[in-house]
């Protein structure tokens, strides 16, 4: 079997104390401290390169920090096979040969271990996750046959046959039209039930208002975290957004230019 | 019609064109198989300099068993394992891009292979075999090689089937997953350095990328499943291996170009086929 650590138990979720990322010396994110609960479903929100996506690979274990610590139920976390990491659409090969169901499947191979192939089982699990994010009839079609929103819940499938706890999901709104966020978000909804812990990066506030049980407003270190209600305010909006945000008539009006980018600054290859 | 089969026929009354032809469709298969790794993950370049810069190994061989070919083999594989790992790390700790410090390398090695071999007189002949592959010379105990070595490389494909899938699809899911991520990697330069060396008798080492690369990429054009890739690509090789072979014996070209030709042929026309019927 692959390295599997298991869970202490009456620990957070996710225990994130003191990160600091640079990249070339620059700070992506400065002193970030936070612990999540299980089941919570929070949003991460500030402008472009404000360290979202880092802070996303950080937890995920993918990328290192030059200090702090994150740990996940008590421990680090390489070693946890409960977090899915869904990327960003524009980060995915699209024109790779493989189904739908292909790609689900590809979350459950690490529990398989080496040398076997998929069991019955596996299988079961697969079309259980398509159907949670009702894709059945679309397992076989090849994954550029997706539509945007399809591609997403295909991702988040692949992350219930995974069957990950924490779902770390980049961005996954941008670039679909608003059919098919709703969509997205009612499947969010749903995962609360299952106790699934959901963080997304998110340009909208609307929706992060409206969808998720807290708040963090981002800018390389934690400007506010919190429920929506507390945390949405012009002071910590211009502190995050700074001089993209333009307070209209005393309202929370944000004018930012983030909405259509992917934040491919924000990133790291 | 008798004809016919008199003209299929007649080159599989000698025994060397009965080895090439088995020789041959080996090498295609194992070459299509990993190959459709090479095409997905963008690596024809690599796999083109790992092939020249295993040269200076099998001209060392060669000048020091005094000319003997089936031990060649040795030389090449140990040469290709060695390369293949050493620019996998050259790579990734480089200041300089990838391609450039890869195109030095294999620049390099290839010109010190031609140099070690341009030391022997009957250089410009022993040359051009290990450039374009010989594979009507192919003995018994190498076909034998080619065997193992290939019948190995496929088990390891099989085996790793679903990792080397994740990690080429999706390699920060593969992270996520905690897949050993950095062996998987130099597992599969190892498979491609195995395959150069299972592959270098019958196309030889100026060739060898499009053994790699294009039936695989043919292919890649009919299907939208991996596996059914390796397969499609697998009856591209092996047909290309034996019609190639065909036209060596009738047309007198050389076999490793008669080959690459045909498989070039394939691609050229599958690509057309698709774009005329709008596919």
């Amino acid at each position: 079997m692959y390295q599997h650590i298991h869970h202490q138990p009456n620990q957070p979720i996710l225990d994130v104390s003191h990160l600091t990322v640079r990249y070339n010396g620059r700070p992506a994110l400065e002193d970030i401290t936070f612990h999540l609960h299980e089941g919570e479903r929070i949003a991460i929100v500030g402008p472009n390169g404000a360290g979202k996506s880092t802070l996303i690979k950080v937890i995920a274990g993918v990328l290192q920090p030059q200090s702090g610590e994150v740990n996940i139920y008590g421990s680090r976390p390489r070693g946890h096979l409960c977090i899915g990491y869904i990327p960003q659409r524009s980060q995915v090969e699209w024109s790779f040969p493989v189904s739908v169901a292909d790609v689900v499947m590809m979350g459950r191979s690490a529990k398989l271990g080496p040398f076997n192939w998929p069991h019955k089982k596996d299988w079961e699990v697969v079309l259980h996750a398509l159907e949670t994010v009702e894709l059945s009839n679309l397992a076989r079609r090849q994954i550029s046959q997706l539509s945007g929103g399809q591609q997403q819940r295909m991702f988040i499938a692949r992350a219930l046959a995974q069957e990950a706890e924490l779902m770390l999901m980049d961005e996954p709104l941008t670039g679909l039209d608003t059919p098919s966020q709703e969509g997205i978000l009612n499947l969010l909804d749903r995962l609360k039930r299952e106790m699934v812990t959901v963080m997304v990066a998110t340009h909208d506030l609307d929706q992060a208002a409206s969808h998720f049980d807290r708040i963090m407003l981002l800018n390389h270190q934690i400007v506010a975290f919190g429920e929506p209600g507390e945390v949405l305010h012009t002071d910590n909006l211009l502190r995050a957004y700074g001089g993209r945000l333009k307070p209209v008539d005393g309202q929370n009006i944000l004018s930012t230019d983030d909405c259509c980018d992917e934040g491919s600054d924000d990133h790291i290859h | 019609m008798t004809t016919f089969i008199n003209w299929l026929t007649e080159p599989l009354s000698y025994e060397f064109m009965q080895r090439g032809m088995i020789a041959a469709v080996l090498v295609g298969i194992v070459c299509a198989v990993v190959g459709s790794y090479v095409v997905l993950r963008g690596m024809a370049f690599f796999g083109d300099a790992l092939a020249h810069t295993i040269l200076p190994g099998i001209a060392l061989g060669y000048l020091v068993s005094g000319g003997a070919r089936d031990v060649l083999f040795w030389w090449a594989l140990g040469t290709a394992v060695v390369a293949a790992l050493g620019i996998g790390l050259i790579s990734k700790n480089s200041e300089i891009k990838e391609d450039t410090s890869i195109g030095i390398v294999f620049a390099g090695m290839f010109a010190l292979g031609v140099a070690l071999i341009s030391t022997v007189r009957s250089y410009a002949v022993d040359l051009s075999h290990f450039l374009f592959g010989d594979v009507l010379s192919v003995s018994t105990q190498s076909l034998w090689l080619i065997l193992i070595f290939g019948g190995i490389v496929l088990l390891v494909v099989f085996a790793f089937y679903k990792e080397f899938l994740t990690l080429s699809f999706d390699p920060i899911l593969a992270a996520t997953l905690r897949l050993p991520v950095g062996l998987l990697n130099n597992l599969l330069l190892t498979l491609i350095a195995v395959t150069v060396a299972v592959a270098l008798q019958t196309v030889g080492v100026a060739l060898m990328v499009a053994m790699l690369v294009t039936p695989a990429a043919t292919a890649y054009l009919l299907t939208h499943r991996l596996s059914t890739m390796m397969g499609l690509a697998a009856v591209f090789a092996s047909l290309a291996g034996v019609i190639g072979l065909y036209l060596s014996f009738y047309l007198s070209i050389a076999s490793g170009a008669a080959i690459v030709l045909t498989a070039t042929l394939f691609f050229l026309i599958v690509f057309v086929w698709k774009k005329l019927t709008g596919r």
